[in-house]
C-alpha cells in the first residue's frame, strides 16, 4: 500500500540499525526519548526495539494524552455527564480511563450518555440533532489535538449552536519536556521530539532543549523507519558533540509550524495558570481553557464543576515512568495489582501509554534482530 | 531502592515477567459492578463474564471445552448406531441492520452455519427468534426474512422453528435476531483449539477485516469511504471440502468478534503451545488496512464474517492451503504461521517491519487512537 510499505522497509531498515550500531562508542550507554505516545505506540507495533543495539535504550515520555490527565479530571468529567440532558462526547482511547469511581464505560453502564466520536466536529452534529440536550465535548490532547477543538468552537459560534460546550483539559507539551529537563534525578541524551504536535506548534519551540540543556532533538514521523532514522539522526549528532534541533519529519511538519492552527487556538483559547498532571504534578502554564469571549462554550463555566483532586495512588510509579526514570517493568505494581484489565495509572489504560505497550507487546523485545548488530557498516 | 541493585536488570526484569505470566494464567475474576460494552467485545472482559458467571453456572463437560459449538453424543436407533450431534446459539444485534455485502438476515444465517461448520458438522436446522422494536418497517423485515431464506438455501439448511416478540418503542434496535443450529457431526470428525501441536501450520481462508470496516464505515460515523463489503458467507461448503480431502485438520475456528487474533490466542491458551505468524503472509485488502491504519486499529483483530482460521498438521499444510484456495471462498486463503512449542500460551506476530511483538488479547472493542 502506498504511503505504508515504503516506510516499513526491513531491508532498509537494516541498513539502518548498521549505521546506528556503528556510531556506538565502546562502553556508552545511550537513553534517548521518545516524547510522544504515537511514537511508543510504533516502537511496540512494529518491534522497532529488536533493531537497536544493547547500548541504545528508549524511554517513554509524557505524550501519551489520555495518560496525563489526572482521575480528578476523570471523576469531573463524569460529573458533567451525570447532569439533566447532557450528553457527553469523547475521543475513544478516553473510555477506559479510570477515574476514582470508574471509567466513562462504567458511568455508561450507571446510565451517563458518553458517545465515542471520531472528531469533535461530530459533537456539533450530535447537538443539532439534539437540540433538546447540552452536548459536552471532552477536550483533551497536546497542540496536536487543540486546533481541531477550537475550530469546533469557532463553528458552533458561526453556526450558533448554543447547546454545545467544551469541557477543556487541552495541555501543551513544551512545559512537561522541561519539567522533565529540570528533574534532578534524570538521564538523557536526546529526545525523539513530537511529531504531530510539531506540526503545529513547529520546530523552534524545541530550540531551548538544545541550547540551555545541551541535548539534542530529532522531530520525528510516525512510522517505524521515520524513528529508526531519528534514532540515527541523534546518534550522529551525540557522535559528533552537536545538539541542535533537526526536522526527520520535514514532508509534513513546517519549521514554522502550522500559522491558521496556532491562530485558532490562540483565538478561543488561553493559558492556564497551572494545571495538574498524572504522575507529574501540577505544571505552571502547562495547559489551556477556553478564553472568556467565548464562556457561553465552557462547560466549566456552564456547569458546577465539582473540581475534584484525586491523589494518584501510592503504589503507582507513573510519575517516574513517565520522566523516563523507571522503565515500566520496574514499577512496583506493573503486571501484577496493574494491568491493562484493571489498570492503577493512566500509563496502562490507553494503547500508547508506556506500560499498557510494554504489557501488550514489549514482553519480547529483548530478542534482537540478529542482522541488525552483524551488517558491516559500508562507507560511501 | 537498594533491592534494585541485588539483581541485575535483566532478571529483574524477568522476574516482572514471570509474575506477569502467572498472572495470566490465573482465573480471571469478574471485578465490574454492572455489564460495559467491553463485556460484548468477545475480548477478555467477555472471557472474563463467560467464565465467571455462565461457566459457573452451568458448568458441565459439554459446555466446558467452550467451542462454537457443542458435541452431543445422541443415542441412534435400534441397530445401536451413536451418532454426534452439534449444537450451537448465537444472537446478532448488528448496527446498521443493512451494509454494504448483506443485512442482518443472512449475518445471522450464516453465522449459525459457520458456527456448526468450523464444529465439523453438517448443518442441518435453525431456529430463528426475533426481536422487533414497535414501529419498525414490514418492508424491512421482509427484506431480512428473505435473506435469511436465501442465504438458508446456499447453506442447505432450514429455518425449522421460530419465535416473535415486539418491544416498545426505545426498547430495542429495530430488529434483533436469535438462532439455534443444529448439525450432524460424521464420524471420526474431531476437531478442537486443544489439539493444536507444535509443528503445526496455522491458515486463515481469505482476507481478514474486511466484515468489521464494513460495519464501521457503514455507520456513517467517521466520514471515510472505502470499496469494501461484508465478507458475510456460510463456510459448510468449504470445511466439508477441507475436511473430506485432508487428513490432520485439527480445528476450525470462524474469526468473528475479537478476530483472528482473539482465535489464535485460545488456541495457545486451549493447546499449551505458542503461535507464530508472520505480517507479511497475513492477507488483508488495501482498503480495509487504509481505514485501520486511519484509525490506528489492528486489523487481526477485526471481525471476519466468512473467514475461517485453520490448524492442520505441518506435513498437510500445503494440502490443505490448496483445497482452500480450489473453493471460491478460500481463493486468497494463506498459511500465515505456525504452532510452536514456545512461549506457551503466547502469540506472537514476525511484523513485516522486521521485528517482533505480542498479540495479546483485547480487554475490549479496539478503541481508535486520539493522534
Amino acid at each position: 500500500m502506498r504511503f505504508v510499505d515504503e516506510f516499513r522497509d526491513a531491508d532498509k531498515a537494516r541498513a539502518l540499525a548498521a549505521r546506528i550500531a556503528a556510531l556506538c562508542e565502546p562502553g556508552r550507554q545511550y537513553k534517548l526519548m521518545e516524547v510522544c505516545g504515537g511514537h511508543t505506540h510504533t516502537i511496540y507495533k512494529h518491534g522497532l526495539e529488536d533493531y537497536l543495539p544493547e547500548s541504545v535504550t528508549l524511554v517513554h515520555g509524557p505524550g501519551c494524552p489520555v495518560c496525563v490527565i489526572p482521575m480528578g479530571r476523570v471523576d469531573d468529567a463524569i460529573h458533567l455527564a451525570s447532569q439533566p440532558d447532557v450528553i457527553m462526547t469523547s475521543f475513544g482511547d478516553m473510555m477506559r480511563v479510570p477515574g476514582s469511581n470508574g471509567a466513562f464505560f462504567d458511568a455508561n453502564a450507571r446510565g451517563t450518555n458518553i458517545r465515542m466520536v471520531y472528531s469533535p466536529l461530530d459533537s456539533l452534529k450530535i447537538a443539532k440533532s439534539n437540540p433538546d440536550k447540552r452536548v459536552v465535548f471532552m477536550a483533551i490532547g497536546f497542540e496536536t489535538t487543540a486546533p481541531s477543538t477550537a475550530m469546533t468552537v469557532l463553528r458552533a459560534r458561526a453556526q450558533g449552536i448554543a447547546n454545545f460546550s467544551v469541557f477543556c483539559n487541552h495541555v501543551t507539551i513544551i512545559p512537561a519536556i522541561k519539567a522533565i529537563l529540570d528533574s534532578p534525578d534524570l538521564r538523557l541524551d536526546g529526545f525523539i521530539g513530537p511529531g504531530h504536535v510539531s506540526t503545529v506548534i513547529g520546530c523552534r519551540p524545541y530550540e531551548f532543549i538544545a541550547k540551555s540543556y545541551g541535548k539534542p532533538v530529532v522531530v520525528a514521523g510516525f512510522e517505524p523507519l521515520d524513528i529508526l532514522q531519528s534514532i540515527y539522526m541523534l546518534m550522529v549528532q551525540l557522535h559528533e558533540g552537536r545538539s541542535e534541533v533537526e526536522n526527520q519529519y520535514a514532508r509534513v511538519v513546517p519549521w514554522d509550524g502550522n500559522p491558521v492552527a496556532l491562530k485558532a487556538i490562540g483565538e478561543t483559547m488561553e493559558l492556564r495558570p497551572y494545571f495538574e498532571w498524572r504522575g507529574l504534578g501540577f505544571i505552571s502554564h502547562s495547559a489551556l481553557r477556553m478564553r472568556e469571549a467565548y464562556a457561553g462554550f465552557d462547560a466549566e463555566r456552564l456547569f458546577e464543576v465539582p473540581g475534584v483532586r484525586v491523589a494518584d495512588p501510592k503504589a503507582c510509579q507513573c510519575g517516574e515512568v513517565l520522566k523516563g526514570v523507571l522503565k515500566p517493568w520496574e514499577c512496583k505494581v506493573f503486571g501484577t495489582a496493574c494491568t491493562p484489565e484493571t489498570p492503577i495509572g493512566t500509563c496502562m489504560v490507553s494503547p500508547e501509554g508506556a506500560c499498557a505497550a510494554y504489557y501488550n507487546y514489549g514482553r519480547l523485545t529483548r530478542q534482537r534482530v540478529p542482522e541488525a548488530v552483524s551488517i558491516e557498516l559500508s562507507r560511501p | 531502592m537498594t533491592e534494585q541493585r541485588v539483581l541485575p536488570a535483566g532478571d529483574r526484569e524477568q522476574q516482572v515477567l514471570d509474575r506477569i505470566e502467572r498472572a495470566r494464567r490465573r482465573r480471571p475474576k469478574l471485578r465490574e459492578e454492572r455489564i460495559t460494552m467491553s463485556h460484548g467485545a468477545g475480548g477478555k472482559a467477555t472471557q472474563t463474564l463467560i467464565e465467571a458467571i455462565f461457566l459457573e453456572a452451568f458448568r458441565n463437560p459439554l459446555l466446558e471445552p467452550l467451542e462454537d459449538a457443542a458435541r452431543l453424543p445422541v443415542t441412534g436407533d435400534k441397530a445401536g448406531g451413536a451418532v454426534t450431534m452439534a449444537l450451537t446459539t448465537d444472537s446478532f444485534v448488528v448496527s446498521p441492520l443493512f451494509f454494504p455485502g448483506g443485512n442482518i438476515g443472512d449475518l445471522a444465517v450464516n453465522g449459525t452455519v459457520n458456527d456448526l461448520a468450523v464444529a465439523g458438522a453438517t448443518p442441518m436446522y435453525l431456529s430463528a427468534g426475533f426481536i422487533l422494536e414497535e414501529g419498525f418497517p414490514v418492508a424491512d423485515l421482509t427484506r431480512i426474512a428473505e435473506s435469511m431464506r436465501d442465504a438458508a438455501a446456499v447453506a442447505g439448511v432450514a429455518v425449522v422453528t421460530g419465535d416473535t416478540k415486539v418491544v416498545q418503542k426505545g426498547k430495542a434496535d429495530g430488529c434483533y435476531i436469535s438462532t439455534a443450529g443444529v448439525g450432524a457431526v460424521p464420524a471420526g470428525v474431531d476437531l478442537g483449539v486443544a489439539r493444536a501441536r507444535p509443528g503445526d501450520k496455522v491458515l486463515v481462508s481469505g482476507p481478514i477485516g474486511d466484515h468489521g470496516v464494513t460495519i464501521m464505515l457503514a455507520r456513517g460515523e467517521l466520514d471515510i469511504e472505502a470499496d469494501v463489503v461484508s465478507d458475510t458467507a456460510p463456510l459448510a461448503g468449504l470445511v466439508a471440502g477441507l475436511l473430506g480431502a485432508v487428513p490432520g485438520v485439527r480445528a476450525l475456528r470462524d474469526a468473528t468478534r475479537g478476530g483472528v487474533a482473539t482465535i489464535l490466542n485460545e488456541i495457545a491458551k486451549a493447546a499449551d503451545v505458542g503461535v507464530l505468524i508472520a505480517e507479511n503472509a497475513i492477507p488483508v485488502r488495501d482498503p480495509v488496512r487504509g481505514a485501520a491504519e486511519l484509525l490506528g486499529i489492528d486489523p487481526l483483530y477485526v471481525a471476519c464474517e466468512g473467514r475461517l482460521v485453520a490448524v492442520v498438521a505441518g506435513e498437510r499444510a500445503e494440502q490443505a492451503l490448496a483445497t482452500l484456495r480450489a473453493h471460491p471462498l478460500g481463493a486468497q486463503a494463506a498459511i500465515i504461521g505456525e504452532v510452536t512449542a514456545e512461549p506457551v500460551g503466547l502469540v506472537t506476530i514476525k511484523t513485516a517491519f522486521g521485528g517482533t511483538r505480542i498479540v495479546d488479547l483485547l480487554v475490549g472493542d479496539p478503541l481508535p487512537r486520539i493522534c
